[in-house]
């Protein structure tokens, strides 16, 4: 992960990321609805997903 | 993407923007303290605990219960009935009329075990202000519509800024912020790193909030299909002049139903009811089966089962769309990232606004040629 390069990314790269928190949100957001315990924890780790992305790059930002 | 597409696509994403997005930091913001309005509730509210009485497992009949209800309400019918599910209280709704407008009914909370009344929840508060302004701007049904269609616009407005976000990143990996860059370029990136992360959940939650903002449509439709479907025996009958005892309904409800409990009964002559039933709605133990109510409909007049039948599948969306919503079924954790998350949508939606102020001067192929060059020549 670094900046610009002077490669042109292919859709696929650039949607990689955000799709994959996508899907991971989208299978984490009802799997609380089934019961609590381990489903709620996975949940818990399914909605981090994104909030961890968001940090992550907010922590390594520069130039 | 050809450039017309490309500009096509960006005044879709503006536009929607534009016109949803008042309305959306509004609704962001009131969510917020929603969220964890069981907790800032019992922050405010000094505690209400039970009064303690000699047997804790004695229950008084819901016919008593509903005559002292009424009773502080000389002149009005009982329209609805709810349970606590972690106390013994049961919530009696009270208005003139059994078709009275939400703002004419009045909540009483009574003791199960006793029958006398204890504090009812507080409806005057700051909590119940922000409700009503996220719910319908105290404008009714039509306040809920034009809500319900600002989160269609605001789910066109993340599909479009997910289009759009490929041009823009097409040299840059996924979370870059060029924080050396101009202010604008700087808010560019903060707000495609926020849309592209949140995009899942902000569709969800938009989108779930437009069911429930429809939910009196909905709720209509169901009582003029399958309600009238399951009562079409009574279609010529006069409404009851008497009520059967609503303690015996819902005891037969219950035994129709094994292993689940009553969450409310709709009156006659209701919202969720028909003129000539009540309707107890039964609720499972799981926190799915918990959302998922089946109603039971039984005579007013004789005390009979007339039916029961699980929801339709929209009733059943509709029912699934307010906890993923609200987000308030996987505990604290889950309740902190869906603020973190809503914070989030606050800053794609206020630099979404600063975007569109600070362009100015120029048109969105200079935007794209100064990140980049991203523009693909026109085909």
């Amino acid at each position: 992960m670094s900046g610009p390069s002077s490669r042109r990314r292919s859709l696929a790269a650039v949607f990689a990321v955000p799709g994959a928190l996508a899907v991971i949100t989208l299978a984490g957001l009802p799997v609380a609805l089934a019961g609590g315990g381990a489903h709620g924890a996975a949940s818990w780790l399914a909605l981090g997903a994104p909030v961890a992305a968001v940090l992550f790059a907010w922590a390594r930002r520069r130039r | 993407m050809t450039r017309s597409a490309l500009r096509a696509w960006h005044a879709v994403h503006k536009w929607t923007s534009l016109i949803c997005t008042l309305f959306l930091l509004m609704l962001c913001v009131t969510g917020l303290p929603l969220i964890f309005h069981d907790e800032i509730e019992a922050l405010l509210d000094e505690d209400h605990p039970m009064p303690v009485v000699a047997d804790e497992s004695a229950r008084v009949s819901l016919d008593t219960v509903l005559d002292n209800a009424l009773a502080a309400r000389p002149g009005e019918v009982g329209v609805f009935m709810s349970f606590d599910e972690d106390r013994p209280v049961v919530n009696v709704t009270s208005a003139p009329r059994h078709d009275s407008p939400e703002r004419e009914m009045t909540l009483m909370s009574l003791d199960h075990r006793t029958g006398a009344h204890v504090a009812a929840p507080a409806d005057d508060g700051i909590m119940h202000v922000i409700l009503q302004l996220h719910i319908d701007m105290f404008m009714g049904p039509w306040g809920m519509y034009l809500l319900g269609v600002m989160g269609l616009l605001f789910a066109a407005a993340i599909v479009s800024g997910v289009v759009l976000y490929a041009p823009f990143m097409r040299k840059l990996d996924f979370g870059t912020v060029r924080a050396g860059r101009s202010a604008r370029i700087r808010w560019l990136d903060h707000h495609n790193l926020l849309g592209a992360a949140t995009l899942a959940w902000a569709l969800v939650v938009g989108l779930t909030g437009t069911i429930n903002a429809f939910a009196p449509l909905i709720t209509g439709y169901w009582q003029a299909d399958q309600l009238a479907e399951m009562t079409a025996d009574y279609a010529e009958a006069e409404p009851p002049a008497e009520l059967a005892s609503i303690d015996a309904a819902v005891r037969t409800a219950m035994a129709a139903a094994p292993g689940m409990r009553p969450q409310f009964v709709a009156f006659p002559g209701g919202a969720f009811s028909t003129d000539h039933h009540y309707a107890v709605f039964l609720q499972g133990g799981t926190p799915l089966t918990k959302r998922l109510l089946t109603p039971a409909l039984v005579d007013a007049r004789d005390g009979a089962l007339t039916d029961m039948r699980p929801m339709p599948w929209y009733m059943q969306a509709l029912l699934l769309s307010q906890p993923l919503h609200f987000g308030d079924y996987g505990g604290l954790p889950l309740k902190i990232l869906w603020a973190v998350l809503d914070l989030f949508t606050i800053i794609v939606l206020g630099s979404g606004v600063y975007l569109w102020l600070a362009r100015r001067r120029k048109g969105v192929d200079a935007r794209l040629l100064a990140a980049h060059g991203a523009l693909e020549p026109s085909r």
